[in-house]
């Protein structure tokens, strides 16, 4: 349980300073922030009401703590572009975004985990070993790359069978157009493949060579009962880190594949937002983002000991 | 990131290698040769492409129409802007190659000076250094990048400096890892016994027993730069839009792909095959560093 709660505390600290940092490099922008956000040619007044309306004449502290006092309340303040309230701006991008994450995961978790367990039950025969060279050269290429590629065999150049971008009329849900969200999923689940299934045979091997698969193997048990008492139950705690490790690259992957794509989720609404300099929409992304990150590690570390009872006895 | 870790654990619990032997061994490899074949072959492309190149690089082609598949005296046609693709193509590597090789230089340096530092101080120091090193290992490495290159400018130097500080943290990781072991072996507390300065015993002592494993990073690292600064060329963020850049001619031709497709397939081919190359490489260094293609004895 202490270790529980140190972890917990450490990544609450954690995020805090992410909280700092993104405030001081969101505030680190060269020249005066309303005339950016405004352009060159903005009259005096109009300045004057944009930083009085979103507080930039206060000091710097003030304006971090009023920030960090609304994310905590759910009071997430305004756009300077659109002037609406970021959060109902936002929410359904939220909403996409996890849909996009979520199918993508539904994907690639049990596909990851399969492949690194088969390459490692079959280890050095035929499949490992092209398993592991393709997906080699999978894990080096971009997911723009990864992207591109798979519009060009199937929306545009060899094939036209799926859409190149993902289009959604206002009041649809993301799940209203299956067919456009399958390149991104692919894409997705592609570039997230080879790591995640790297680590799993890696997981898997250690588990095999094990004392105590070998005890049970020269006691004499079948081998599917070797794997499936002995062997599987044991490599659960990495399994943890791997699902953990799948999300927090999808979190980062979804900026570049959602532009792409033209998929309405959070991805393209940073993109869109750092080019507009629009920073409290910047902020909140930059947070949240962070913050799935250090969650899904959290849970990861946490789980990891409670899945494992030697370091479970060990921590507390 | 925990195979990462293992994987430079298992390299420092055996006696220290040498770089050029590390190659040696490792070109013995199928996979080393290939990949140094296939990023050979690319870089002297990106590199002194442009000399070859039959237009300058802004040059407008033919009748001056955009997205033409056949223009005379062209290889690939125009593209969005009526420039000749082939040209563009052979100018766009540099800048990517040269900047994600800079970004490398700096995060691996300064990334591996830190985690020698931490690995050899321990302690307090150990401690504070590496989880203020966790707060940026909380974003990924483009999201950072694209904050900090959107809020500055997005001219060469800052790219450079982005990437390298994101790619800082991870490489002081790795290097701590593989430098914890060395420390605690008696030669560093000999030279320490003798007084020795704590530079030199880093740089001494320590940096020659994980070189082998900085090798493996360096490489690694490459293939990363490569493709985060692709990647931002892609989203737009690049010094000059006029300026060809592999990653910027996909974004930009991206639209005429039906009918004029070359303008992005040569540059996701080029930029495939240098990823490709770099990371085969890498990867060769890294399996005879640690001895995973030498029978199972040995580990």
């Amino acid at each position: 349980m202490k270790f529980v709660v140190r972890r917990l505390l450490l990544g609450v600290a954690t995020l805090f300073v992410v909280s700092l940092l993104i405030f001081v490099l969101t505030k680190a922008m060269r020249g005066d922030t309303a005339t950016i956000v405004l352009g060159r040619e903005a009259t005096p007044e109009a300045l004057k009401e944009l930083r009085s309306d979103f507080g930039l004449d206060r000091p710097i502290i003030t304006q971090y703590t009023s920030w960090i006092g609304g994310v905590v309340t759910g009071d997430l303040g305004k756009s300077f572009t659109t002037r609406a309230p970021v959060w109902a701006a936002l929410s359904p991008r939220v909403s996409s975004s996890l849909f996009l994450l979520l199918c993508a995961g539904v994907v690639s978790i049990p596909l990851s985990l399969a492949v690194g367990s088969y390459a490692a039950l079959h280890r050095d025969r035929r499949f490992d070993s092209w398993s592991s060279f393709v997906l080699l050269a999978v894990a080096a290429l971009p997911e723009f790359i990864v992207g591109t590629f798979l519009v060009i065999v199937f929306a545009t150049v060899v094939t036209k069978v799926l859409p190149a971008t993902f289009y959604l009329s206002p009041d649809q849900p993301p799940w209203g157009n299956m067919k456009g969200i399958i390149l991104p999923v692919v894409t997705l689940s592609i570039s997230v493949l080879p790591y995640v299934a790297r680590v799993t045979r890696a997981a898997v091997v250690e588990v095999l060579e094990s004392d105590y698969v070998e005890m049970a193997r020269l006691k004499g048990m079948p081998e599917r009962t070797v794997l499936w008492r002995h062997a599987l139950p044991n490599a659960i705690g990495p399994i943890f880190q791997v699902i953990a490790l799948n999300l927090a690259y999808l979190a980062g992957g979804v900026i570049v594949v959602e532009w792409l794509f033209n998929y309405p989720g959070i991805g393209s609404a940073l993109n869109d937002s750092v080019r507009a300099r629009d920073l409290p929409v910047v902020q909140f992304l930059a947070l949240s983002i962070a913050a799935v990150y250090i969650v899904t590690n959290l849970l990861a570390d946490i789980g990891t000991v409670l899945a494992t009872p030697r370091l479970r006895t060990r921590l507390t | 990131m925990s195979s990462v870790e293992a994987l430079a654990a298992s390299v420092a619990s055996q006696p220290a290698k040498r770089p050029a032997s590390v190659l040696r061994e490792a070109l013995r490899l199928r996979r080393t040769q290939v990949g140094l074949a296939i990023m050979v072959l690319l870089m002297l492309l990106a590199v002194f492409g442009r000399y070859f190149a039959p237009f300058s690089q802004v040059e407008v082609v033919g009748d001056g129409l955009p997205n033409v598949r056949n223009v005379p005296g062209t290889l690939f046609g125009s593209d969005y802007f009526g420039s000749d693709v082939w040209s563009r193509f052979l100018y766009g590597g540099r800048p990517i190659l040269i900047q994600a090789f800079f970004a490398t230089l700096l995060g691996v340096g300064l990334g591996s000076f830190l985690g020698m530092l931490a690995a050899y101080r321990r302690g307090r120091f150990d401690e504070i250094l590496m989880r203020s090193l966790d707060v940026l290992l909380s974003f990924p490495q483009l999201l950072l990048s694209l904050v900090v290159i959107a809020m500055f400018s997005p001219s060469a130097l800052v790219v450079i400096l982005t990437v390298g500080f994101t790619t800082m943290p991870r490489v002081a990781r790795v290097v701590r890892g593989a430098a914890l072991q060395v420390t605690e072996r008696d030669f560093v507390a000999a030279a320490d016994a003798l007084g020795e300065s704590r530079l030199r015993v880093l740089f001494s002592e320590i940096l020659p027993n994980v070189s082998a494993s900085l090798l493996v990073e360096a490489n690694l690292r490459l293939t990363y730069s490569i493709g985060l600064i692709a990647s931002l060329g892609f989203l737009g963020f690049t010094p000059d839009l006029s300026a060809a850049s592999w990653g910027v001619m996909i974004q930009q031709n991206r639209s005429a792909l039906t009918f004029q497709p070359w303008g992005v397939l040569l540059p996701v081919f080029a930029i495939a095959l240098l990823t490709i190359g770099t990371g085969f490489f890498a990867d060769g260094i890294g399996r005879t560093v640690a001895g995973i293609d030498r029978g199972k004895a040995e580990v």
